[in-house]
């Protein structure tokens, strides 16, 4: 069991799961439970690497849109990918925790309105 | 019912402007009040659309500040934010308030100052509109368009030269429109050669930052016809949201707000997208006006590419999108966007185009919000 927090996402009663979560889910009813998505790998659906970063963010700044197979239900997730590796649409990937993902402070969002550490994709 | 008509409309040097967001509004909206030949004191509803003065520059209160310096008091006054697309939702309530019978003259006047802000302070400043979990992850909306467009060239097999093709022909567009940022046409492979942004995207596939002002007046058509015999009317508008965290889409190729906007817009004027002439889409990355065109219903999912790369959508095309040069050439200040979008079709409706002008009797603008998270279509006719 990992001492990281989880990477939370909620399940609604019609089976579908979103991250984040929300109050109300897809089907207008409130979510019944969660799902920690670090302990699945994803495949990647689409990704791009960033040249142009805001304020507080690292240069440059690979992204990807990732999908998780949730015992046959699908959620996606966006995030970083480590390192400098590019990565592929279709590579598998697993959430890699990171305490701060970007500096907090340094662009216009107050820092206490939010978390800033969270998991970055790792290739497989 | 008493059609909305639009009876006057202004922009300004769209571009790196010395004035401020107070001077910038004031500008356009004077110069609306003229071309539609009303006073001051005949407006009753007076709205700005304006994503961000606070952020950029500090400036609040915006639509009291534009109804003092117009004179325009006691006019009642808003400002219309809706990021991106507070152009278009402007427009929108300016419909209504006309259209409600709440105001017999109203006038909108959408503006942005952007450019004495870094290209990253200014990129931060619209990336707030996104959720914390993308943030966090520095996501941006060029972010959001590298993913979008890699997705869209693998799903539908489309060269990326298709993209570059949509920044040559607005930029071609964008040297006939004296108010544009850029009148200044680029070749392919100045586009495909330009600097990563967001890889698969390069720099000429984004619009520029912008200071900049757009202004229409509204009134219906009954009184309309006391002022001018050129007008246009608003013949459908619709408005709608898609999802605020954009992975949780089910295709992320296809903008639900611009699908479920466009169907209550078509409705409301009785209208197939065949019948659309004359088209202004918000191509802040290249990659939206293939979206968009496919998601108005002009093209099948997934052609959207093949019409530009045949020169369908070109100025002397079956369907010409972006005459004014659009986003990309014409220049993108935030809130002014779809209100200069609305001022392009308007000028092609009734005749006065210049160098632009193309045949056409149906026009539509369609104005979006984040990365389509909210998105006004509105149709225009002539008279």
């Amino acid at each position: 069991m990992s001492d990281n927090p989880p990477m939370e996402a909620y399940r609604y009663p019609d089976g579908s799961i979103t991250y984040p979560g929300h109050p109300v889910g897809p089907g207008g009813e409130e979510p019944v439970g969660t799902v920690d998505l670090s302990d699945y790998t994803a495949t990647v659906l689409t990704w791009t690497t960033s040249t142009a970063t805001p304020p507080g963010v690292r240069q440059p700044n690979t992204l990807a849109i990732v999908e998780f197979d949730v015992d046959g239900e699908p959620v996606r997730a966006i995030g970083q990918v480590t390192g400098e590796d590019e990565v592929d649409i279709g590579d598998e990937v697993e959430p890699v925790y990171c305490e701060e993902l970007r500096e907090p402070g340094a662009g216009i969002r107050e820092p206490a309105s939010q978390e800033w550490d969270g998991y970055r994709f790792e290739p497989l | 019912m008493d059609r909305v008509a639009i009876i006057g409309a202004s922009m300004t040097q769209f571009g790196q402007r010395d004035a401020w967001i107070r001077e910038l509004l004031a500008e356009a909206g004077q110069a609306a009040l003229a071309d539609a030949d009303v006073s001051p004191d005949e407006i009753e509803h007076l709205y700005v659309s304006n994503m961000a003065s606070g952020e950029f520059e500090g400036q609040t209160g915006v639509p009291n500040a534009l109804a003092h310096d117009l004179a325009a008091m006691p006019a009642y006054t808003a400002r219309i934010d809706q990021t991106s697309s507070s152009g278009g939702a402007g427009v929108y309530a300016a419909w209504q308030s006309v259209a409600s019978g709440a105001s017999d003259m109203t006038m909108l006047v959408g503006g942005e100052k952007m450019t004495h802000r870094s290209t990253a302070e200014s990129t931060d400043v619209i990336a707030s509109l996104t959720h914390p979990v993308e943030y966090k992850h520095g996501v941006t909306l060029p972010s959001f368009a590298g993913l979008t467009a890699r997705l869209y060239l693998d799903t539908y097999d489309a060269p990326r030269e298709s993209l570059g093709k949509v920044a040559v022909k607005n930029h071609k567009n964008g040297v006939d429109n004296p108010h544009a940022q850029f009148r200044k046409e680029v070749d392919l492979d100045t586009v495909l050669d330009s600097p990563v942004v967001a890889d698969p995207l390069r720099l000429y596939d984004f619009c520029p930052i912008t200071d900049g002002s757009a202004a229409l007046v509204f009134c219906p058509e009954s009184v309309a016809r006391e002022y001018t015999d050129d007008y246009a009317v608003i013949s459908g508008i619709g408005g709608a949201t898609d999802t605020h965290v954009v992975h949780e889409r089910a295709d992320p190729t296809t903008m639900g707000g611009v699908v479920n906007s466009s169907e209550i817009a078509y409705e409301m004027a009785d209208l197939e997208p065949d019948d659309i002439e004359v088209a202004e889409l918000h191509d802040m990355f290249t990659i939206l006006e293939f979206l968009q065109s496919e998601d108005l219903g002009f093209f099948e999912k997934g052609e959207g590419w093949k019409a530009v790369d045949e020169g369908v959508t070109d100025r002397d095309g079956d369907l010409p999108i972006n005459t004014s040069g659009g986003l990309k050439s014409k220049g993108h200040p935030l809130g002014a966007s779809g209100v200069a979008q609305v001022y392009e079709i308007y000028k092609q409706l009734i005749g006065d185009a210049g160098k632009r002008q193309v045949d056409a009797d149906v026009g539509l603008a369609c104005n979006v919000g984040g990365f389509g998270n909210c998105v006004t279509t509105t149709i225009m006719e002539s008279r």
